[in-house]
């Protein structure tokens, strides 16, 4: 595998959809593959990052687990990409920011509607703690590249991937950079 | 040679009294701004028309043209300036594209992309503001709002209404509804009133009229802003 580039991944505080848009560039994943290996992400199902040359950041921060696996990401990857909406300013997850987040769970998980007898908040002690506000990643850890996009198109994941692939600087043009 | 001017080492006519920012829209030219509009006067604010004239930086919309003047505008200099402009602004209100009828329509959007806006940059403030939607056909939704005073000067100056004010001082300053509940419904704002459709971002929004128009076919998907006509940038005058 001498020669290829790794590239690791990772959803905190997202839908996926940015996931989903990379699996969008199609056939053209082959011809990624022959240039890039996969350390952690939801395509190998490997756990923690080793050290990489690349690091897609898909999602904010919204709770403990994201920043430690933020913070892991940041000592192991050469160049730290936010990719899409959430992760470059928090996205929809971050549109409770307004709000007291325990204030938030009493609504979903005991006084909304619907909800059955007995319910209550959950505390598995493996349930990650939720952080007051949920925020972009640049706000945590230092952040080397920027695609914006909600989520960013095939066509921008492709051609900023092969920019940083032949060591350019990645640009965007019209169409590509897109914050919807 | 009277009457003309370098913008960017191209030569520029003007007729005396002109800004920089009229005689460089009148040729085609594009200089990027947000709360300028050709039918109001200058409110100097946003600074994103900011260019150095004979090396000086000054603001587009409020400096007159003058005969052998030397204007800067596409610089990188001028372009970094502008960027950490547009980061300021996404960052001091709610802008979240996705979730936004303006998106692909709005001037701040479209300016941040023709300058190359990739990331906020600075933290978020993530301001608490509550959504009006008291008036029977428009939403105000002030987490977008930018402080350009567009739908101040028209609702004042054309509709003569006096609906719109900003209030407040430094970053308290804010959008405030001339009305004593401070509702929209209680003034007489109409759809029709030419500050419904002035707001370069997606504060003023008329009602069941979302997604009429599909994200990726909107103005600014189509084309750049300012790219090719000076003209495409102020689409307020555009029907629905």
């Amino acid at each position: 595998m001498a020669g290829k580039l790794k590239v690791s991944t990772v959803s905190l505080a997202g839908c996926f959809g940015c996931h989903m848009s990379l699996l969008d560039i199609d056939e053209r994943l082959l011809t990624l593959l022959e240039r890039v290996e996969f350390d952690r992400s939801p395509i190998t199902d490997i756990k923690h990052c080793s050290p990489c040359d690349i690091g897609l950041i898909e999602g904010g921060v919204c709770n403990a687990e994201n920043v430690h696996v933020l913070r892991e990401f940041r000592a192991n990857c050469k160049v730290l990409v936010a990719l899409g909406a959430c992760a470059v300013n928090g996205g929809l997850p971050a549109q409770r920011n307004a709000l007291d987040v325990g204030e938030i769970l009493q609504m979903v998980y005991r006084t909304g509607h619907g909800l059955a007898p007995g319910s209550a908040v959950p505390d598995d002690p493996e349930l990650p703690l939720p952080l007051n506000q949920v925020h972009p990643v640049h706000e945590v850890v230092r952040i080397d590249y920027f695609l914006p996009g909600c989520p960013p198109s095939a066509d921008a994941i492709w051609s900023f991937l092969n920019d940083l692939i032949e060591g350019r600087a990645p640009r965007l043009g019209h169409g590509l950079l897109q914050y919807d | 040679m009277k009457d003309t001017f370098l913008l960017d080492g191209e030569e520029v006519a003007f007729t005396p009294g002109q800004t920089v920012m009229q005689a460089a829209t009148a040729a085609g030219k594009y200089i990027p701004h947000l709360c300028w509009h050709p039918d109001f006067a200058a409110h100097g604010s946003c600074k994103l028309c900011t260019v150095r004239i004979d090396g000086r930086l000054a603001t587009a919309c409020t400096v007159r043209a003058a005969a052998g003047q030397s204007v800067e505008s596409e610089t990188e200099e001028l372009a970094d300036k502008r960027r950490t402009l547009l980061q300021l602004l996404f960052v001091e209100g709610n802008h979240f594209c996705p979730s936004c009828e303006k998106s692909g329509d709005c001037v701040l959007q479209a300016t941040a992309y023709r300058l190359g806006m990739l990331s906020p940059h600075f933290d978020h403030f993530y301001p608490d503001r509550a959504v009006d939607a008291s008036h029977p056909d428009v939403l105000l939704d002030f987490n977008r709002c930018i402080m350009c005073e567009l739908c101040v000067q028209a609702s004042r100056d054309i509709d003569g209404k006096d609906v719109f004010a900003l209030s407040g001082r430094g970053t308290r300053s804010h959008l405030i509804v001339n009305s004593v509940s401070g509702q929209l419904a209680e003034t007489r704002f109409a759809a029709s009133d030419r500050a419904a459709t002035i707001c370069p971002v997606g504060v003023i929004l008329r009602k069941r009229v979302g997604f009429a128009v599909p994200i990726g076919k909107r103005t600014y998907d189509r084309e750049p802003i300012g790219a090719v006509r000076a003209d495409t940038v102020h689409t307020d005058k555009e029907p629905g």
